[in-house]
């Protein structure tokens, strides 16, 4: 596994000078990616804001071979790409190792896209799927999906006079992966890059197909100051919001446990999408949210010492 | 050098499959396109194929996959009917505006609602204008040779764009008759190696491919679509004349059946057209001067040379087996009334719809449309225009 010197060092295979906000955690999320899975790698991407701001034509940000086809297609896609390749290097057209990589956010993927991650999934292709997930469907405006938190303010769940923003808790899109069964299924974010440069790093060796699904704050989404999108990154691990761990074969590892688990609350209130919440009307949205996210740290924890032993 | 076979239609589009062997082809099943992916799937069971065959979880999926394949640089098929073509109809255009020049049997088969599994063309006309070229067949041999043509028509260099072959649902996918095959060797010849400009696979020269293209850029892109699309009558003529030295059946862009001094004349696609040549050749022998003009290549349309083969009839039966809702007649009729336009015809012409939903049309039918057109004749457009052939009212 690459230290972070050694990642610093390769060539960068995302271009500057594209289109992102400043402080885009899911453009960080790319480049750690791509640092990791080096030049021989296929990559695709579900309509979305890494799309949109990577290849306005004539330009693009891709040194890798890349494709975009439709908003929920990113898995069939990239599953046709890499069916080729196992046709045209067994017909000895091709001869070099190359990984596959298909990206969607999470409106690509927990919602309009699921049944294609789904069936890529099923089908076994050696490829790896990479959820950007920002929690809400930025590209277009900042709409809720179902990964968007509970309790979130967007522009289809506003926070007004009579409901409290989004009132459903996401979709256990990561628990969904696991329970099909791969042979890898990881968490992770940016903020921790190490951590996410091993995570890809087993998933491409692995023979078979590999999901993850990388937490990538959004500044203009979760309106939080720019130059904080680190910050929160690392504040959802440690309050146990976004537990970063791996499921390889089956088996759990948690690849943090913080020494003192944050409350919640710390995450949730230097966001902007969540300020309704600290209304005393509302203060018990944050209850809940705080006995969810225990809940699921518990069990999670549970399930790796069960897996382990 | 020909086998003679006894096959449905689905066994034929497979058996042109099996000898074309592409690298990949992605499928879901959908009546009646079923049947034609359990054959190639034997093909693959039994190792007969080098293809990878994907069997995908929607029929959105199986174009996604066949453009992501074909954009790898595979030779890269699938096939569908009806509901599935509809599923995937947003990827259907996106294949053609990438250049991807895939090519999809499709089994007509009329769209829901309500559900029906039989024949129409509903599903093909309502993606004309998605820039894929379309080719219908009248039987199970054409639709044998028209995909072996396909392969070479949409990788022209020139061309670039995929192909949709068309047959009728159940008509002729499931109806067994008698086809001559091309020997293995000569279509391995024939189709050649599928060597792309530009692949995903080619790491070293990196291409992105499907990028954002916004007002400054889009319009152009349309514009070279158009291009491709313009060339493609020429690059279906020259294959089917090239077909023509291989297989001893040579295809053009229609077929004129007794057209040259025909006074009365029907316009048909698909397998409707085997009926209409029985029943000319029943009033040809009465003397009557009738003719069959059968389009083969629907997109693009050869509206000069259709012209051009109807300017000497005196009255017209265009007939339709879609419906375009709200609009003044069927999907060909229009193109048709349009090809004539400025041309100094003085034709009646006349617009019937058949068949939806897999209605039998019969030789009657055909016969009373042509008895029609004698009446027409003397007496110009007549105001109901759109009539119905076969329906109950």
């Amino acid at each position: 596994m690459p230290g972070l010197k050694q990642l610093a060092q390769r060539p960068d295979l995302m271009a500057g000078g594209h289109r992102a906000c400043a402080g885009c955690l899911p453009m960080t999320g790319m480049r750690q990616t791509l640092l990791t899975a080096g030049k021989d790698t296929v990559c695709g991407c579900a309509t979305g804001c890494v799309e949109v701001v990577t290849t306005i034509y004539p330009y693009t940000a891709w040194k890798t071979p890349f494709i975009h086809s439709a908003f929920e297609n990113s898995a069939a896609t990239i599953s046709g790409a890499e069916a080729a390749y196992r046709s045209l290097r067994r017909q000895g057209k091709v001869d070099k190792e190359i990984n596959f990589i298909a990206f969607g956010g999470d409106g690509g993927t927990y919602d309009i896209g699921l049944q294609a991650l789904s069936g890529a999934m099923e089908r076994g292709h050696n490829m790896l799927y990479v959820c950007y997930d920002n929690q809400a469907y930025m590209n277009t405006g900042i709409q809720r999906s179902g990964g968007t938190p509970k309790g979130t303010a967007t522009s289809t769940t506003p926070a007004g006079k009579v409901v409290p923003g989004k009132k459903q808790f996401p979709k256990p899109l990561t628990e969904i992966m696991i329970a099909h069964n791969i042979p890898y299924v990881a968490q992770c974010t940016p903020g921790f890059p190490k951590d996410l440069s091993d995570k890809v790093e087993k998933a491409l060796a692995i023979d078979g197909p590999a999901f993850i699904n990388m937490l990538t704050p959004c500044t203009r989404g979760w309106r939080y100051p720019m130059e904080e999108s680190m910050e929160v990154a690392r504040l959802a691990v440690e309050t146990c919001f976004w537990p970063i761990f791996e499921v390889e074969h089956g088996k759990i590892r948690v690849t943090r446990k913080p020494k003192e688990k944050i409350p919640v609350v710390k995450w949730l209130e230097n966001q902007g999408r969540f300020r309704h919440l600290f209304k005393e009307e509302n203060k018990y949205i944050i209850d809940e949210i705080q006995a969810e996210v225990d809940r699921y740290w518990e069990w999670l924890l549970k399930r790796e010492a069960l897996s382990q032993a | 050098m020909s086998r003679r076979l006894i096959l449905t239609g689905n066994d034929a589009a497979a058996e042109a499959m099996r000898q074309i062997d592409p690298d990949v082809v992605a499928a879901f099943p959908i009546t009646p396109q079923t049947e034609l992916m359990h054959k190639f799937a034997e093909h693959v069971a039994d190792g007969e194929v080098k293809a990878e065959l994907v069997l995908v979880e929607s029929e959105h999926s199986a174009m996604s996959a066949t453009v992501g394949a074909a954009a790898a640089g595979a030779r890269s098929m699938t096939a569908t009917s009806a509901n599935g073509l509809a599923l995937m109809w947003e990827i259907v255009y996106i294949a053609a505006s990438y250049r991807l020049p895939i090519v999809m049997p499709v089994v007509n088969r009329a769209l829901s609602g309500p559900i029906n599994i039989h024949c129409d063309h509903s599903d093909t006309m309502g993606c004309r204008d998605t820039g894929w070229i379309q080719l219908y067949s009248e039987n199970a041999q054409e639709v044998y040779d028209n995909i072996l043509q396909a392969i070479r028509i949409a990788e022209s260099p020139e061309v670039l764009l995929p192909v949709m072959v068309t047959f009728d649902g159940f008509i002729i996918s499931h109806t067994a008759e008698v086809l001559e095959a091309l020997e293995d060797d000569i279509v391995t010849k024939w189709v050649g190696e599928y060597d792309p400009k530009y692949t995903l696979l080619d790491t070293d020269n990196p291409m992105t491919f499907g990028p954002l293209d916004l007002q400054d850029y889009y319009f152009e892109h349309k514009r070279q679509q158009m291009e491709a699309m313009r060339e493609a009558p020429a690059a279906v003529k020259k294959i089917g004349k090239l077909y023509g030295e291989i297989s001893g059946r040579q295809y053009e862009l229609i077929e004129r059946y007794q057209l040259d001094d025909a006074e009365f004349v029907v316009v048909a696609l698909g397998s409707t057209c085997g009926t209409a040549k029985v029943v000319i050749d029943e009033l040809r022998a009465q003397g009557k001067k009738v003719g069959l003009l059968k389009i083969r290549c629907f997109r693009p349309f050869p509206e000069t040379e259709i012209a051009e083969a109807i300017k000497n009839a005196k009255a017209i039966a265009v007939l339709d087996r879609s419906v375009s809702f709200g609009a003044p007649g069927g999907p060909v009729h229009k193109e048709i009334k349009a090809a004539l336009f400025g041309t100094g015809s003085t034709a009646g012409l006349v617009n019937y719809v058949y068949g939806l939903g897999g209605r039998d049309i019969s030789m009657d039918h055909i016969k009373q449309t042509f008895a029609d057109l004698e009446t027409i004749a003397d007496s110009g457009t007549p105001t109901d225009s759109l009539r119905f052939l076969g329906l109950r009212e």
